[in-house]
């Protein structure tokens, strides 16, 4: 039973992972390109190591596991975040549907 | 299955680079950088699991998920103009 439920979650988070790299390259401009970078990537390696961890059973390695989704998930929006701030007071401009620079 | 898993995860690894080498500002560089950091933390997991081996790619994939959070952080603070605020 914890086989197939880690193994849905492995699935499920590789999924997620595809989906945030080709938003990476798909998206017209940093900002949208932060997002894609940050939402859709955070949870498809939160569901990813979840599902190993789920897979392992309790030993000290799941422990660990769950160590690298914790500092994860706090690291990564953050570091995101302090590069969007970066890039918006040094000036890039957003990208606008009618093609004009706001 | 886990060569299924490791096959779309080296794909997902491999696309972000198109955005490093063709982005127009460093900002999207910096962006497909983390990506493919995050991307490599998960594929090392899944290599760990593989080869049963996971007790001993898990130090490496916590040592490199810090290494890609401190890089970005401190790459962002250097391209930062004017006095950085923390």
């Amino acid at each position: 039973m914890s086989i197939w439920i880690g193994s849905g979650m492995v699935t499920l988070g590789i999924f997620f992972s595809v989906i945030g790299s080709i938003g990476v390259i798909r998206l017209p401009d940093f900002y949208s390109r932060t997002h894609a970078a940050t939402k859709p990537d955070t949870l498809g390696l939160m569901l990813t190591i979840l599902g190993l961890a789920v897979l392992e059973g309790i030993t000290l390695s799941s422990a660990k596991l769950l160590l690298i989704v914790l500092f994860v998930a706090l690291g990564n929006p953050t570091a995101t975040h302090a590069l969007g701030r970066a890039a918006l007071r040094s000036g890039v401009k957003p990208w606008t549907s009618r093609g004009d620079k706001a | 299955m886990t060569t299924v898993w490791m096959t779309f995860l080296v794909a997902a690894l491999l696309l972000p680079f198109y955005r490093v080498i063709a982005g127009p500002t460093v900002f999207d560089r910096m962006v497909g950088v983390g990506v493919i950091g995050t991307k490599a933390v998960i594929l090392l997991c899944v290599i760990g699991h593989t080869y049963a081996r996971l007790d001993m790619f898990l130090d490496i994939a916590l040592a490199y998920s810090m290494l890609n959070f401190l890089g970005v952080i401190v790459v962002s603070k250097y391209l930062e103009p004017g006095e950085p605020q923390l």
